[in-house]
């Protein structure tokens, strides 16, 4: 029997956000470590558990994954996210890439200067509007299904409801010119194992405060 | 019988570099669509070809790809440099990223603003000797095979040796303490197909000189 997945990473969002949210749509149960102390990091990497010494790092099926993306690939392969075959799989890598270049700006925000912060509010708008939600609406409006690829759940869908909830958090209208869009939040939304990550008491993590911020440079900053 | 693919980017390294080097690699021989000016990627875009607005595109097998991982990915199954099973492909995984990561601050360093350039000079060769270079030596002496994952060349292998290139290219003795790697380095050279892309006249690009950045930011206006 399999034992439960570990994440090891502090209590927050960050790199390890979209881990959270595929395993849960997958309806994995997962245990997770969280780092709080620069003595706990070391002690990870002085036991040579982090491969470049880094998290995100998954303790999965006797592997101790590190990389973002990595992960995200073992998680998809393993349960069913990527498709059906090579093409829809990497139909489904480029529209996740594309989300997590969006996805970047919301993690590194918390982390830029205050006076910078309400500008790349701004910047990630125009980013996901102009550039990134018109491409999956035209992609739903042209073959009118629910999901992005191959008619059934795959990381793309996952990745891009992470990001549209994400982003709603800061500018809650942001999807009012994307109908096919706002319909797909709601679907997707409705999944049973993404429904259960979205009531209180999931897995998921509230929005970056000032204290992640302050556990993340205790952790991290050289 | 299948065109060539067909790589859309600006004559340099960037993001597409490792793109040339993995189908050079698999014996792949590719053209090249070079975007010389503004008005060159405009076309691109206005034509609908980028679907995120952005390049490196490839054009190969009726698909437009974008997103230099996605690219990679359908390169590395299609051409069986992909490891044979899950995980072998989550060990490739890692170790792509863990490169990437080492490759993405050698490829911005030129565009370093000069007060900070030798700062970020000194964080490379250290991130490089301390904590990219080892991880790989110590998985190459853990199993004492010819290559990094399953005994068989695989697109690891190629984007590790392709980056000690670039860390070689810096400064020469930033390897000397990686006798593994300098092997690993040797052998993959030695292969006939990236020793054809190794001699003058291939496709391979020279490092970023000051007139081609000048041009690379006209074009992508940064």
């Amino acid at each position: 029997m399999d034992s439960r997945p570990k994440l090891h990473y502090p209590n927050g969002r960050g790199r390890m956000e979209s881990i959270r949210w595929a395993l849960a749509a997958a309806g994995v149960e997962f245990d997770e470590e969280f780092l709080e102390t620069r003595e706990q990091l070391q002690r990870l990497q002085n036991g040579n558990h982090l491969l470049f010494q880094q998290v995100p790092m998954v303790e999965i099926d006797g592997m101790k994954l590190v990389q973002t993306r990595s992960i995200l690939h073992y998680i998809a392969e393993k349960y069913h996210l990527f498709g059906s075959d090579l093409k829809e799989k990497t139909l489904i890598d480029m529209y996740v890439e594309g989300t997590l270049d969006l996805l970047e700006m919301i993690i590194m925000h918390p982390f830029l200067k205050p006076d910078d912060q309400q500008k790349e509010v701004v910047g990630m708008t125009q980013k996901a509007v102009l550039r990134y939600f018109p491409v999956f609406e035209k992609i739903l409006r042209d073959h009118g299904q629910t999901f992005l690829v191959g008619n059934q759940l795959s990381l793309a869908d996952v990745i891009l409801l992470q990001t549209i909830l994400a982003l709603e958090e800061k500018v809650p209208h942001i999807l009012t010119s994307f109908p096919y869009l706002q319909e797909f939040s709601v679907k997707i939304s409705n999944i049973p194992t993404i429904r259960k990550f979205l009531e209180p008491g999931s897995k998921k993590k509230p929005p970056p405060d000032d204290s992640y911020v302050r556990t993340v440079y205790t952790l991290f900053a050289p | 019988m299948a065109a060539k693919p067909k790589l859309h980017y600006f004559n340099g390294r960037g993001r597409m570099e490792s793109i040339r080097w993995l189908l050079a690699a698999a014996g792949v021989e590719f053209e090249e669509q070079l975007i010389e000016s503004p008005k060159d990627l405009e076309k691109l875009k206005n034509d609908g070809l980028l679907m995120f607005q952005q390049v490196p595109m490839v054009e190969i097998d009726g698909m437009k790809l974008v997103q230099s991982r996605a690219i990679l990915n359908y390169i590395a199954f299609k051409y069986n440099l992909y490891g044979k099973d899950m995980k072998e492909r989550a060990l490739i995984d890692m170790y792509t990223e863990g490169v990437a990561d080492l490759n993405e601050l050698i490829m911005h360093f030129p565009m370093c603003p000069p007060g900070e350039k030798d700062a970020k000079l000194t964080q490379i060769k250290e991130r490089a000797t301390n904590r990219y270079l080892p991880a790989f030596e110590k998985v190459l002496k853990s199993h004492g095979q010819d290559y990094l994952v399953g005994n068989k060349l695989s697109r690891a292998d190629v984007h590790v040796v392709e980056v000690l290139y670039y860390v070689e290219e810096l400064d020469s003795s930033l390897t000397a303490n990686f006798p593994l790697l300098k092997a690993l380095k040797a052998r993959v050279s030695d292969l006939p197909t990236v020793k054809k892309f190794l001699q003058p006249g291939s496709q391979r690009k020279p490092p970023l000189d000051e007139k081609a950045l000048a041009e690379a930011r006209k074009v992508f206006k940064f």
